[in-house]
């Protein structure tokens, strides 16, 4: 049976300048000095249209090739692109009036209360986005008494939800002692699912599919949907299916650090060649501790938080269609548990064994994806331009292969690599952002394959001093025997 | 932070003299950061270092100051890599500013 295919793909962003708040580093921030800390970042917060016509976002979305970064002007945030679209080929920037309602809608669980002056004008927001326009949204439009919200929020643990600076709404904890299902817990889980569905229906819409035709969910977010007894149970597949109607798919989650995006297309890729799921969407959802991460040095420099975009992302694996880029199984990279954990042994493990096993050259792959943070995020807080460092590794492997020189490694780094754009969320940026963009360039014809390689870190956990990592081949379809 | 406790432990524990510090970090803004964090103080005011300038004097693993004094094998071996990998120069000038710096204070 020939290699799977990576069909079509979606990207999402969702803006939640009001949930930077509820960030991890804000949130403990805030908790340390809330007089100077609030004031401090909400004063630095982005406006939507200001967050659609940042350059990287507009790539993240897919109305932008990643290489057209290298001809503007930086900083990024001072040059807003005139014109910019919310909408992309591969999916959308949802402001956050919509992103409320559809928090609203994925709660099964009366977790949110959104207020009764408010909920209708959420629920006409998105109403009038074509996705959810033929939507039930009864539910988002009940809305609450305000005095009810805010006994809530004073005497039982729930967490406001802001808007125009002022409280609309609620989410509540669901168990007076169990830390898991806690408000600021369950609101994570909830964006996650949120946007994870969103990103969803954006890939069952680019692939004109009915929901009922998908028949294994495979969720990378980065949560830990569980209770009590069983913290990170997971779920958050299925949950994300029900909500788009997905009703003849079972699925589960897949966890692994960074990687996850990675090892859930690897899952993906491999039922489908065992021929057990025909169609396997894999869909990751944004991480809201995330948000505001890096705050402290955007704030520190005058530029304005730029994390304050949920990530979402889908790709829909299937048989091979004759078309499509084919997923080469043969390519898989591997960092195994003895494989070492100098960058060096890494990065071999997961560009040149799998070059070798293919005959090829480090040259010979025409674009690699590796982690792709944005660096005007990463930079002013002192955590380094991430691809770049990436992609001046892989050079230097070439010139230890004496395929390259060491003076030509620049020239390498801008023709094979790019420039970061992917906002910071753990396990989007992890070289999974490319794929759309590799797979429209492959089925053009402009490219003949990419290799995306992702690491993870593994001890951040404390269960094991070791990193991860994976990596795999996208190549031109050899077309239909 | 986990570093910046190692060296205020080893600073307490054994004094300022006689301590070099050795950055490795082959990104030049990271390791910059990272160098004026054990020299002049931690800028996010974070961490243990938080006002506390210990004036270090501070070196990249990368400056040949420092590989001149490392047997060439075992740099090879630990280094050669992301030497190749670093911007060698941007490294050199930036951590010579450092420690003018630090004689300035």
């Amino acid at each position: 049976m020939p290699d799977p295919i990576i069909k079509t793909c979606s990207y999402i962003l969702a803006h939640a300048p009001n949930f930077v708040r509820y960030g991890s580093k804000p949130m403990r921030e805030i908790a340390d000095d809330p007089d100077a800390v609030l004031p401090s970042i909400e004063s630095h917060l982005r406006t939507f249209q200001e967050a659609v016509a940042y350059a990287p976002n507009q790539v993240y979305i897919g109305n932008l090739h990643p290489d057209r970064l290298n001809d503007m002007e930086q900083p990024w945030y001072g040059h807003p692109l005139e014109g910019a679209s919310r909408c992309g080929p591969y999916g959308e920037s949802m402001p956050e009036d919509e992103l409320l309602a559809l928090m609203k809608l994925a709660d099964d669980f009366d977790l949110v209360w959104l207020d009764k002056e408010t909920a209708p004008i959420l629920s006409g927001a998105l109403r009038s986005n074509p996705l959810w326009k033929d939507s039930d949204l009864k539910k988002v439009d009940a809305g609450m008494e305000r005095g009810r919200i805010d006994e809530r929020i004073q005497h039982h643990g729930s967490l406001p939800l802001y808007r125009d600076g002022r409280v609309v709404g609620c989410v509540h904890r669901h168990h007076e002692q169990d830390d898991t299902l806690k408000a600021h817990v369950l609101m994570e889980n909830l964006l996650a699912k949120t946007s994870g569905a969103l990103a969803l229906t954006h890939l069952l819409n680019n692939a004109k599919l009915r929901p009922d035709e998908i028949d294994f969910i495979l969720n990378c977010s980065e949560e830990a949907v569980g209770d009590r007894y069983n913290r990170g149970g997971g779920g958050l597949a299925k949950a994300i299916g029900e909500m788009c109607g997905c009703a003849h798919a079972t699925g589960c989650d897949i966890k692994a650090f960074c990687v996850g995006p990675l090892y859930a297309i690897l899952h993906a890729a491999a039922l489908v060649k065992a021929g057990l799921f025909q169609r396997v969407a894999v869909v990751g959802g944004g991480s809201m501790a995330k948000l505001g991460m890096k705050f402290k040095g955007h704030v520190s420099k005058g530029m304005p938080i730029l994390e304050d975009v949920l990530g979402g992302l889908a790709f829909l694996v299937t048989g091979n269609d004759g078309e499509s880029p084919i997923i080469r199984l043969d390519s898989i990279g591997r960092h195994d548990i003895g494989s070492g954990s100098s960058q060096q042994s890494i990065m071999e493990s997961l560009v040149l064994k799998p070059l070798d096993k293919l005959g090829k050259k480090v040259t010979e792959v025409d674009k690699y994806a590796t982690e792709l943070q944005n660096p005007e995020v990463t930079v002013p807080a002192g955590s380094g331009n991430v691809p770049l460092t990436n992609y001046r590794m892989i050079g230097a492997l070439g010139v230890l292969r004496k395929e390259l020189k060491r003076e030509e490694i620049d020239r390498f780094v801008m023709d094979h690599g790019m420039p970061g754009f992917s906002p910071t969320q753990g396990h989007i940026p992890a070289a999974v952002p490319f794929l759309g963009h590799a797979i429209d360039a492959i089925r053009k014809g402009e490219m003949e394959n990419a290799m995306f390689i992702a690491r993870g870190s593994l001890f951040l956990g404390r269960m094991t001093q070791l990193s991860d990592g994976l990596s795999f081949l996208l190549e031109k379809n050899p077309g239909k025997a | 932070m986990e570093k910046q406790t190692i060296i205020k432990k080893l600073v307490d524990e054994r004094g300022v003299e006689d301590l070099v510090v050795v950055i490795g970090a082959v990104d030049p803004e990271v390791a910059q950061v990272t160098a004026e964090t054990v020299t002049l103080g931690d800028p996010s005011f974070a961490g243990p270092l938080a006002g506390v300038s210990l004036r270090l004097p501070v070196y990249h693993i990368l400056e040949s100051e420092v590989k001149n004094d490392i047997p060439q094998d075992v740099y090879e071996e630990q280094a050669g890599f992301m030497e190749i990998v670093a911007d060698t120069e941007t490294i050199s000038r930036k951590f010579k500013e450092i420690r003018e710096k630090i004689t300035q204070v």
